[in-house]
């Protein structure tokens, strides 16, 4: 029987201070079911009365070896898996999979289908942040705002369902270009979302940007700078609440994001409250290009015509030998891209998301990494926690926004 | 291509000996894996490099020398530009020099590393387990290591099942 083990001091002994080893401050565990945790993170805190001294991350509670697995299955089938990674972004997931994928094929997405995942991309950050927004306020006492989001996150689901019949896991996004095409509906229901918006986003702002309450709990607290963002590779809505305007849509555009007018929100104090500004800025930016996208959408093929990637369509199969060949090698064997390794990146709503993608040539992925970027932010949950009220952690830990799945993957 | 990624590559290849290859308009460069800090510290300094956007590694178990291939995707913010280091890392005894010291995020990178691939860095501040239990034997993402298909063991059945699990690979 394989043993449970437990960490031991002795363990952490190059981790905490001096003064937890004669017991003069205190080492307490929080988490991995704690409910302001986001999730399954573990928390060793090293406490001196209320103020946290060091805290010590433990993650991996949510490790389902998705990595592993991709190895294992043909690149359709792999793409399945990377829906689960970071669950508060599926969109994103699947697309830079898929840029990654087309990157190495050489494929090329058309442009009605661009336009389409830029829309879901970006309805994909708004319903993260709506989450987002709802229950860091929740950790710091305000009920309300979780309710109000929830509200308008249900439409954007409700929009997922729609073109995917999946509310979360979508995997409508595939190499290529998309699964298929959006169903008559769509341009309305967006075009709803897009008009109710900005007046939803005032309404949150009236709760919490001004609020006494919320002013204490989140200004000043949890402080990070642009050097140590850079060192420790912390990158998103965190790194730009110190100022520095970096963002992949501006920097590496992906999807044709360059013809789209956005900007990057950006505040310079670098705390709880600067990162909450620039979240709340990002719903708006999101809603600028769902409309420029929407309002230029244009016609044609969501898919991209090379039959040795991409399958035909249902409607070539019945009339095309070529076409009923070219579908059972695609799902059957997959297909099978040069030998290479490539790194595609998108923004997501927690920072930079990446894939190195290596094929060596058969139809399965060789290794495939996904680099998330929950994964540094929750790396300087020390530095940025130091010297702070246990209260306030849990307030940090909200203000970086960390998926578990994200991390953990 | 950018005037100073280029200058850089030029310099890494002349100072450390990096072989440079190109594939889909994306640069990579083989670096002797005893020189991997000194290229990233002149790459940070000079070259402002000044992020490191992903650190991972490949297995191509059963080739064996090398087995492994470090890579390290760094990033600049002002040129906007992605580059890659390559390096080689023996089988036997799998083991390079830690990046924590030039780029602090390599920290848990190489806890993840050492976790799922078994390679050591060394000088790392804390080679311990990121994601796997700390009593786990093995490590998952190597080529060899089974990829499903086990028998689950239960407390009741565990070693029962233990006795016939393929053990070579643990």
């Amino acid at each position: 029987m394989r043993e449970i083990q437990e960490f031991s001091l002795d363990d952490l002994r190059h981790l905490v201070s001096p003064r937890a080893l004669t017991g003069e401050t205190m080492v307490l565990n929080m988490g991995p079911q704690h409910p302001s945790t986001h999730g399954v993170l573990r928390l060793i805190v090293e406490l001196d009365g209320e103020i946290v001294v060091n805290c010590i991350p433990d993650v991996g509670y949510l490790h389902t070896g998705i990595e592993k697995n991709m190895e294992g299955k043909t690149y359709q089938k792999a793409e399945v898996m990377t829906d689960r990674i970071d669950y508060m972004y599926t969109m994103g997931n699947n697309l830079v999979y898929c840029l990654a994928v087309e990157k190495l094929t050489g494929l090329k997405s058309p442009p009605r289908a661009d336009a389409i995942r830029v829309i879901l991309a970006e309805l994909s950050r708004i319903q993260s942040h709506l989450l987002w927004i709802g229950t860091s306020a929740l950790d710091l006492a305000a009920m309300s705002v979780f309710l109000y989001a929830m509200r308008e996150r249900e439409m954007i689901m409700d929009v997922f369902e729609l073109v995917s019949g999946q509310r979360m896991m979508t995997t409508f996004i595939r190499p290529g270009g998309l699964w298929r095409d959006v169903p008559s509906e769509f341009e309305a229901a967006v075009r709803e979302i897009v008009r109710v918006f900005p007046k939803r986003i005032a309404e949150y702002e009236a709760l919490l940007t001004k609020n006494p309450l919320f002013l204490d709990r989140t200004r000043g607290i949890g402080k990070i700078d642009t050097m140590t963002c850079k060192a420790w590779d912390v990158t998103g809505p965190t790194l730009r609440a110190t100022g520095l305007a970096h963002d992949v849509r501006k920097a590496n555009p992906y999807c044709g994001f360059e013809q789209y007018d956005f900007d990057i929100p950006t505040q310079t104090t670098g705390d709880v409250y600067a990162r909450y500004l620039v979240r709340v800025e990002e719903m708006r930016q999101s809603v600028r290009i769902v409309e420029q996208a929407l309002n230029k959408l244009p016609y044609g093929s969501v898919r991209d015509n090379n039959r040795k990637y991409v399958p035909p369509p249902r409607s070539e199969i019945g009339m095309s030998m070529e076409a009923l060949i070219h579908h059972f090698k695609l799902w059957t064997e997959g297909f099978s891209p040069p030998v290479g390794s490539v790194y595609a990146t998108v923004e997501s709503p927690r920072g930079e998301m990446g894939v190195f993608l290596e094929s060596d040539g058969s139809p399965k992925p060789y290794r495939v990494h996904y680099r998330t970027p929950s994964v540094p932010l929750l790396q300087v949950l020390p530095i940025l926690s130091k010297g702070h009220y246990v209260a306030d952690l849990v307030g940090i830990i909200g203000s970086i926004d960390i998926v578990l799945g994200d991390t953990d993957r | 291509m950018n005037e100073l990624l280029s200058s850089a590559i030029k310099a890494l290849g002349e100072k450390f000996g990096g072989q440079v290859s190109e594939f889909r308009d994306e640069v990579t460069l083989l670096i002797p894996p005893d020189k991997v800090t000194a290229a990233a510290t002149v790459l940070r300094d000079e070259f402002t490099f000044d992020m490191l956007s992903a650190e991972t590694a490949v297995d191509y178990c059963p080739q064996t020398n090398p087995r492994f291939h470090m890579v390290y995707i760094f990033y600049s913010t002002t040129l906007k530009v992605y580059l890659t280091f390559r390096a080689h890392v023996n089988g036997d005894d799998p083991k390079i020099a830690t990046m924590e010291t030039v780029y602090p995020s390599a920290n848990w990178r190489e806890r993840e590393i050492w976790d799922l691939f078994g390679i050591r860095f060394e000088g790392h501040s804390d080679m311990r387990r990121l994601l796997m239990p700390p009593n786990w034997e093995g490590h998952p993402l190597r080529k060899d290591y089974p990829l499903g298909y086990e028998e689950v063991q239960y407390s009741f059945n565990f070693d029962e099942i233990d006795v016939r699990k393929p053990k070579g690979v643990r």
